[in-house]
Order: C-alpha cells, then sequence, then structure tokens
C-alpha cells in the first residue's frame, strides 16, 4: 500500500477563546491546502474525526461543516471513534483512495473543549468508556488509567514513580520545541510528583489536558502523489478493537489491541519494530505512553522503564517517542490528536522538525488509542524518494 | 443530561439491586451485567446470583470526579473479581484509601450512587466494603 501525504495543516493547540469549532476546523483546512497547492475542488472526499461536538457544542453533522468551510459539494463524513476518531478518519480516506472511489482525500481532526466546564469535559469524555458498567460508578478516564498503572506498577514495579514521570518531563521537554504545542515548557520529575492527585497514582501532569484544536492532512494515491513531488507515504494501516469496559478485558497490564493493530500494520508495510525510526504514540496519561510502547514492540511487556532510564525516547535517542511533545504537552483535542500524530510522522519524514529532528528519519510509526484501549489504531509513515 | 433521565437506569434494576448476574450455559463463564456473545461464542445466559464476596485486583482514588459525582470525591474505586468468576468494577467504601490493597477481600452492600439533579430521582447500586 502507497497512499502519499501531500499537505498538512495545523492549528496551535491550547486555550482557543476566540475561535469556534468551525473557525478551528477552517484553519487546519486552509493550511493543509496551502501546503498542498491543491484547490478545494480538486478534494473527492473529506473525513474529519471528531467525539465530542454534540456534547460539548450541542453540534453534530461537522462532515457538512468541513465541505461547507470549503464551498464544495463534495461526500464528507464525520469519523467517531472516542480519542481515536483521527486515525480512523485517516484510515477511511486511505480506503477510498485505495478502492479507487477518491484520487485526493482531505482528513480532518478537531475538537473544541474549552467552552465548557472540567467536570462537563470530563462527563463528556467519560462517554468513551462503558458508562453503564464504569461511568455509572462514577469512573474517569484518568481513573481508568490509574487502575492500569496500579496493577501494571504492581506486577512491575521496575517503572517506578519517577520513572513514569519521565515519560511527561520528556515529553514537555519536546512540546517546548514545537511551536503549535498547548505547553512550551520544560518539566522536571519534582512538578509530576508534586502536582495535585488526579487519580492515584496519576497526578496532573501524568494527565493530558483540554486543548482546542484541528489538524488536517491531504492524501492522494500514488499517481499523484508522485505528481506532486511527494517523498512521505503511508505504507501500513491496522486497526483492532477490544471490550469497552477494562473488567472485561483479559489483562490489565497491557492494551492487547495495540499489539494486534501494531502487527497488522507493520506486517502491511514489510517492517518489524526495529525498523522504526521514531513514534507518535497515545499518552494520553504517563502510563498509556509505557503501554503503547510495549505494544509497538520496541520493548517487552514490563520493560518499557529501561528507554526512561537510558533517556532513549527523547528526539536524539535510540527510540524517540512524542517529538511533538505528545498528548501531554501539545495537547489533545480529542478528534485532531491522530491527525497531529500523522503530521508530525510528516514533518520528521521531510525533514522540517528543527531543532527536534530525528536524524535520518526513514520510517515512523503513529499510534492512537480510543478509550482505554478499546480501539486502537496503528500507521506506518515511510520516506520514499 | 442522560444522568438525569429517571428511566436510563431503569433496566438495569435487577442486576443492581440484587447483583444478580448471567452464566453461560455452554461453558460456564459469568458476567456482571448482560453481555452479546460469550468468550464460547455462543449467545445462551442463565440468570444468577452473585455471592457479592470478591477480591481487588486494581484499585484506584478519584480525586476529581464527573458532574454527578463530583461533591463525593475523594472516592475509591475498585476492579474486582467476585467468587463466581466475573470481573466487575465499584466503589469500595467504609474504608480509608490506605487500607486498600490488591487482594484483598472486599463484600458486596447496596449504597446510594447519586440523584438526578434537583427535582431527580435517586440512584442505588452496589458498592463494596473491606473484610479485613
Amino acid at each position: 500500500m502507497k497512499v502519499g501525504v501531500i499537505g498538512i495543516g495545523i492549528t496551535k493547540f491550547g486555550e482557543r477563546w476566540n475561535e469556534s469549532l468551525r473557525d478551528l476546523l477552517l484553519d487546519a483546512q486552509l493550511r493543509a491546502l496551502n501546503d498542498s497547492k491543491i484547490a478545494p475542488e480538486q478534494i473527492d472526499a473529506l473525513f474529519t474525526g471528531n467525539m465530542c461536538a454534540d456534547s460539548l457544542s450541542g453540534q453534530l453533522h461537522v462532515g457538512a461543516i468541513a465541505a461547507e468551510n470549503l464551498n464544495i459539494n463534495k461526500p464528507s463524513i464525520r469519523v467517531e471513534g472516542a480519542c481515536a476518531s483521527g486515525a480512523l478518519a485517516i484510515r477511511q480516506g486511505i480506503q477510498a483512495i485505495e478502492s479507487g472511489s477518491a484520487e485526493i482525500v482531505m482528513v480532518n481532526g478537531v475538537e473544541k473543549m474549552t467552552d465548557v466546564s472540567t467536570e462537563q469535559a470530563t462527563t463528556a469524555l467519560m462517554g468513551a468508556g462503558d458508562e453503564e458498567l464504569e461511568g455509572f460508578n462514577g469512573l474517569t478516564f484518568p481513573g481508568l488509567y490509574a487502575l492500569l498503572a496500579k496493577a501494571y506498577m504492581t506486577k512491575y514495579p521496575k517503572l517506578n514513580r519517577e520513572l513514569l514521570a519521565e515519560v511527561s518531563v520528556k515529553n514537555h521537554f519536546h512540546g517546548a520545541r514545537n511551536d503549535y504545542a498547548q505547553f512550551r515548557s520544560e518539566i522536571d520529575i519534582d512538578t509530576v510528583i508534586n502536582s495535585a492527585m488526579v487519580a492515584d497514582p496519576l497526578t496532573l501532569f501524568d494527565c493530558s489536558p483540554i486543548t482546542d484544536g484541528a489538524a488536517t492532512i491531504i492524501l492522494a494515491n500514488e499517481k499523484v502523489s508522485k505528481k506532486m513531488n511527494t517523498d512521505v507515504y503511508v505504507t501500513g494501516s491496522g486497526l483492532a478493537n477490544d471490550s469497552l469496559s477494562l473488567a472485561r478485558r483479559k489483562t490489565l497490564t497491557a492494551i492487547p489491541a495495540g499489539k494486534i493493530a501494531a502487527e497488522q500494520a507493520y506486517k502491511q508495510s514489510g517492517i518489524l519494530s526495529q525498523h522504526v525510526d521514531f513514534a507518535e504514540v497515545h499518552d494520553c496519561f504517563s502510563i498509556a505512553e509505557i503501554m503503547a510502547v510495549e505494544a509497538l514492540g520496541f520493548a517487552k511487556e514490563g520493560e518499557a522503564y529501561k528507554l526512561y532510564q537510558n533517556k532513549d525516547t527523547y528526539f536524539d535517542g535510540k527510540q524517540p517517542i512524542n517529538t511533538s511533545g505528545g498528548l501531554k504537552a501539545c495537547g489533545h483535542p480529542i478528534g485532531a490528536t491522530g491527525i497531529k500524530q500523522a503530521i508530525e510522522a510528516t514533518v520528521q519524514l521531510r525533514g522540517e522538525a528543527k531543532n527536534r529532528q530525528v536524524k535520518n528519519a526513514e520510517v515512523g510509526v503513529t499510534h492512537n488509542v480510543g478509550g482505554s484501549g478499546a480501539t486502537v489504531a496503528v500507521h506506518v509513515f515511510r520516506k520514499i524518494r | 443530561m442522560f444522568r438525569e433521565s429517571p428511566i436510563l437506569r431503569w433496566r438495569n434494576y435487577n442486576d443492581r439491586y440484587r447483583l444478580k448476574g448471567y452464566k453461560c450455559t455452554k461453558c460456564g463463564k459469568t458476567y456482571f451485567e448482560k453481555k452479546g456473545l460469550c468468550e464460547c461464542g455462543t449467545i445462551d445466559y442463565e440468570e444468577m446470583d452473585f455471592s457479592g464476596k470478591g477480591k481487588i485486583v486494581s484499585f484506584t482514588e478519584i480525586h476529581s470526579g464527573p458532574e454527578a459525582f463530583a461533591e463525593m470525591a475523594p472516592y475509591c474505586i475498585a476492579i474486582i473479581d467476585l467468587e463466581e468468576g466475573a470481573r466487575i468494577t465499584g466503589q469500595v467504601v467504609d474504608c480509608k484509601y490506605s487500607e486498600l490493597k490488591i487482594g484483598l477481600n472486599v463484600e458486596a452492600v447496596l449504597r446510594k450512587f447519586y440523584k438526578s439533579g434537583e427535582k431527580g430521582i435517586i440512584h442505588y447500586g452496589t458498592k463494596f466494603i473491606p473484610k479485613f
């Protein structure tokens, strides 16, 4: 499979008081069009990842907004798979191209989250979990990942509190080097450990923030991509699901769907985990990055702590992870996150990541999780000249 | 919005008030709340009663709760393996968080969950207390 990335566009992530859902989406769309040098009429279909526009803005039908923004009467569909909505939209875009029904596809992701209170956002986000089995008990998203963290750190005590905090410290280090990131400041381990408790053992700095933002990529088939002189291609797409609730999973110390999705994407791409130069993974909570690193095969289960002990996951380390700053520092506008990951992969492969550039980057992977692991999508991006 | 609905939870009263479960008639696996196909691939369940006894598999303390639970925080939630095999999520009450650990025995109790707004009904369900 070879689907080219011919354009990218991203808004600044953060608290964007002056911009609406529609404004943010338009901003990303126009930036991507400008980057690709194509005209709106050349787009054959649009897919937009969005999770919460209905519960946070009272707005459904986001697909129509994406087409209206560009004044085109093309097929435009909203895609929802909780926090994995962005990667699911990319997968829909890829499949539209692979099927031959489209030559050029615009894939957007958008979320407007700061118009409501934290309690209201917490309630809306819990829609990604099992409402009957988990939400009814007062469980929250930090709570779900705290349950995973407690189980994991009890079974694998070598991942201690300090090493878990290293995930956020490293992501802030990268975020400080990304113009589009919500948080541009470096932090230390003490900041993480001493911040307010959210759900034991996870503190505020173990958790990704509430963010406004949008991101867009434009995909094209091989013929068009060659004509546009792109050398960044998606070569593998994996998607797997699992039970909505943690209590019905086979394990609490790993996210099995991540491993299945990675195996599919690697196989389709003809690569192994050791060929991956860098990865953008779903660190909605620090423990999630640990489990992602293991799901992607960079460490065996229970051994990811070593990568953090040796500081291997920095952009200039042996296994760079989340050079964008991840969800933690770059921000997590839910539907836009999967698209932002694809943009960071593209920026790295183009060699445009400036002071966070991974040397000789040829193969990048994106890993986007919905809920507490009920949906995981993995994509492989390669530089092909 | 939905948490204020007086009928949303009605369908689960039997399971939640009496801690009823569903047992696969083919492989014997038990579930709290109805599931689609069983892990063995069949969909033939019989109702059963859980004893309410179980062990903590993982636990946390929530400091920042969603709307309906915000004023209850901090509160403890655990994933519990029930004696009959099913795994259930529930709050653990009448104890200090520092007393909880993985493997601790707990027992089910019927407790208040939350009130659906000012005029709404009060929701009840199963919580757990430690058995030291």
